[in-house]
């Protein structure tokens, strides 16, 4: 199915627990938590619970059997630490090219820009609409990541001033951008111990970085716009100077140079994935910004739509982290739930339990309504009906969690599953009426769900934002 | 490669001293070997790789030196590398995108409503202003009216309406059903008699129906089927099989289901991620051009929902999802969108037309965003 994988070392689909079990101590402590060594085994194989976890093996006595599993589970591309305490941020990780051969750790982490030479007011202003970024998203909360506080002065004062008010303003990790060592390390000076980004390592200045990398044991991107090859000789270098913690910056480029900018990533990741090649193997950074470089006279809304497409195609190929200049609701809300799709994990279904939900306190005239037990759906349709404060039954139908239009074109909702799930959820018993409110989608069910159940269908509304309303109209005037 | 020169240097091993015999520990080296004062100069060796199998082509449209009527026929597939690996092989057609376009009034969001309003209700206006306005390549006649639940249109009125569609413009179509599995075949055996050797794209031919029906009339009239299945490989597998009796594969185009940005287009992008590869690896039965109903974006309620001021407006919000789901699965090997914005279909003609010319870009022109103002 896949490409072929890297010669010589286990494919991370072929390593099997039994492998990672020869080497734990077998004595079935329970001290992991687990019941015993070969249930941890499969747990870190599953990449669920970190080696770490077993106490003995932490041990002198196992050094050599946790230097060998931390090797056999290294990742193919380096994860990395960004910040420290609470929003550090992770990037890299990942131990596969393609999410259908494992699943991708370590989301796409988000940066939003200030620069040095930014009115007070808007740096404040940007910081805090970073900060407080939020979205609800089946029962998660998507955030940004990051500020990226960029040097346009080229003045290490006003560097220095701006990461200081960055810093007061926020504990989200920082990135450091300027091609200026001396005014990188004023910045570095009023947040010594944050452990920023540095941004970045070119041919010219790569000595200076890795020194400063080195003092204040920061991670740096390595920088070579559309040049793989001296990319690669740039991470060797500074590898080779002692600076380990490194991101790779291939360029980021729009119009006739989108091309390039994939195949550049592409190229990065699956020598890294497929080649073994280590010096490939570090996290990748994303500019979509650049998109606000070529602008002219066009409006704000051009730059902030083409950026925010930029981004969704390197959150897709392969970015572990993205700079961004829009804070705008509107262009951000389709990465951060992009972002969130592409890192679920494809072995496990976005679903929810079958069976019938109890909303306020319904009696035996409340509305009975059904929905599908696909995670998004189910929360979308819960959160309508808790706002709309009405007692409610909804019955949650196992579609094999796919959406009710999808799943009523894929025959996974069928007539035939509504009336088996309204038999075995005893709501017969519960209910004196026998009205089933479908959903608008569903329509087309009406007619089979009638004789299948013997229950009245209603059709509801296409999107469950209607519910209140439809209920206040059509239920009411029903009983 | 990752290890500090130090490390392997001091791990300070215990020796035999081959004097006397016992076991000592070496004085620890110094640790570092000296900093590199220059540039270690790597190689970067592009990883090309080579596949089995290729994706097959298809030709939508006839034009009349073809057998049909069309203006011009458009072709799909033909890779032979996963999407836009140009660094291996140029990418040979620009994907295909069709506009939607309604045979009755149907819900649509406002934001691409009040840019179709003065034409809904006469679909022959509504595809011209797709081609003659919105650039489209192609234009799908959704037959809704034919659904026994709605207005149980027959079969002769439908073929009214593509009829008409087909006169006011030239580029080739795609023929919507309605997803009632009995009358969609029905109405499409009609169409395909009337409309012999147009190469028109019955959308879409489903597990459901009477394949072996669909497919005989499908190829005795000369068109393209699309096969569609519900986000399972093996159930993609199994109809293209079935088909293979009556057509042959440059008849057949495969819909492996769209689910919406933030509503399962992780399922979707993976599913079909995985089918292109498995048939560049030759998996013969899964190279086909795809083709994706990409309007489903805007099935999510982000894409057309008023929401709380900081996520507006919706008029950029709308489209942009369609553009996102649209981008997402091009990046997964899609070759022919079925889209409804405009300013969605824009974006992604200007990216897939860019994306073609794979590699001509100017890098100094964005290498300095550190330092630029904007």
């Amino acid at each position: 199915m896949s490409e072929r994988e890297t010669k010589g070392k286990v494919g991370v689909k072929e390593l099997s627990p039994i492998d990672v079990y020869k080497l734990l101590p077998k004595t079935n402590c329970k001290e992991c938590g687990e019941e015993n060594c070969m249930a941890f085994a499969t747990k870190v194989v599953n990449r669920e619970v970190p080696i770490e976890k077993c106490p003995p093996l932490l041990t002198r006595e196992y050094e050599k059997a946790y230097k060998q599993l931390k090797e056999m589970l290294k990742p193919a591309i380096k994860e990395i630490v960004v910040g420290t305490g609470e929003k550090a941020v992770k990037i890299g990780g990942k131990l596969v090219m393609y999410r259908h051969e494992f699943t991708y750790f370590n989301p796409t982490a988000i940066a939003i820009d200030v620069t040095d030479e930014m009115a007070d007011e808007e740096v404040l202003n940007r910081v805090n609409r970073t900060a407080q970024f939020s979205f609800d998203y089946i029962g998660q909360t998507l955030k940004l990541d990051m500020i990226a506080v960029r040097s346009t002065s080229d003045n290490p004062d006003k560097f220095k001033a701006t990461v200081e008010k960055t810093v007061e303003k926020t504990s989200l990790p920082l990135i450091l951008c300027s091609l200026n060592s001396n005014v990188l390390e004023a910045g570095l000076a009023v947040a010594p111990k944050a452990r920023p980004l540095l941004y970045a390592a070119t041919k010219e200045n790569w000595k200076d970085m890795a020194e400063l990398a080195l003092k204040y044991d920061c991670p740096l991107v390595v920088s070579a716009p559309n040049d793989l090859r001296l990319l690669k000789s740039l991470v060797k270098t500074l590898l080779a100077y002692g600076v380990e913690d490194l991101v790779l910056d291939p360029g980021t480029f729009l119009g006739d140079g989108l091309g390039d900018a994939l195949n550049d990533f592409t190229m990065i990741r699956r020598a890294a994935c497929k080649r073994g090649d280590e010096l490939c193997g570090l996290p990748l950074l994303g500019v979509p910004m650049v998109a606000w470089m070529d602008r002219g006279e066009a409006p704000e809304e051009i730059a902030k739509w083409k950026e925010a497409y930029l981004a969704a195609m390197q959150i897709v190929r392969f970015a572990d982290l993205v700079i961004m200049h829009s804070v705008d609701g509107w262009s951000l809300l389709p990465n951060v739930v992009l972002r969130q799709n592409i890192y679920t994990d494809p072995r496990k279904p976005v679903a929810v339990a079958s069976g019938l939900r109890v909303f306020g306190a319904p009696d035996e005239n409340s509305p009975v309504m059904f929905t599908t037990n696909f995670a998004l759906t189910y929360y979308t349709v819960a959160s309508d009906i808790e706002n709309a404060k009405v007692n409610a039954y909804l019955l949650v139908v196992d579609t094999e969690g796919i959406a009710v239009d999808s799943a009523v074109a894929g025959r996974k909702l069928t007539a035939e599953k509504v009336a088996d799930a309204l038999k075995a959820s005893g709501i017969e018993d519960k209910v004196k009426h026998r009205k089933l409110i479908i959903p608008g989608k569903a329509a087309r069910l009406s007619g089979e769900i009638e004789e299948l159940s013997n229950w009245q269908v209603l059709v509801g509304p296409r999107d469950s934002s209607d519910i209140p309303k439809y209920l206040q109209q059509k239920w009411q005037t029903q009983t | 490669m990752t290890k500090p020169y130090g490390e392997k240097l001091s791990e300070n091993k215990p020796v035999r001293c081959q004097k006397c015999g016992k076991s000592v520990r070496p004085k620890a080296p110094p640790l570092l070997k000296a900093k590199p004062t220059e540039i270690i100069e790597a190689e970067f060796v592009p990883p090309v790789e080579t596949y089995p199998g290729k994706i097959v082509e298809v030709k939508l449209g006839a034009t009349r030196g073809e057998g049909g009527t069309r203006g011009k026929s458009m072709v799909v597939g033909g890779e032979t590398t996963p999407a836009f690996y140009t660094f291996e092989k140029p990418t040979p057609h620009q994907p295909v995108i069709t506009l939607d376009v309604f045979d009755m009034a149907v819900p649509l969001a406002k934001a691409v409503k009040m840019h179709v309003k003065e034409v809904v209700g006469d679909p022959a206006a509504w595809a011209k202003l797709a081609v003659e306005k919105f650039e489209a390549d192609m234009v799908t006649i959704h037959l809704i009216s034919i659904d026994p639940l709605i207005k149980d249109a027959s079969p002769k009125d439908a073929v009214k309406t593509v009829e008409e569609v087909a006169q006011a413009v030239d580029v080739p179509l795609v023929i919507g059903g309605c997803g009632d599995p009995v009358k969609d075949a029905d109405v499409f055996a009609e169409i395909a008699e009337t409309f012999a050797g147009e190469r028109f794209l019955m959308s879409s031919v489903t597990r459901d129906m009477d394949v072996e029906r669909c497919a005989q009339f499908i190829k005795k009239n000369g068109h393209v089927a699309l096969s569609f299945t519900p986000m399972d490989l093996n159930l993609a597998r199994e109809l293209n099989h079935r088909l293979y009796d009556f057509l042959p594969r440059e008849d057949i185009v495969m819909d492996l289901t769209t689910a919406a940005l933030g509503y399962g287009l992780d399922y979707a992008f993976t599913n079909m991620e995985r089918a292109r590869l498995a048939g560049l690896m030759g998996d013969a039965e899964l190279a086909h051009p795809m083709s994706s109903g990409t309007t489903n974006a805007w099935a999510a309620r982000e894409a057309w929902l008023k929401m709380a001021p900081e996520w507006e407006p919706r008029e950029l919000r709308g489209p942009l999802w369609e553009v996102v789901t649209a981008l997402t699965l091009l990046l997964a090997g899609v070759d022919l969108f079925m889209m409804m914005h405009p300013a969605a279909v824009k974006t992604l003609k200007e990216v897939t037309r860019r994306l073609l010319n794979g590699g001509l870009g100017d890098a100094n022109k964005f290498a300095e965003w550190f330092s630029k103002k904007i």
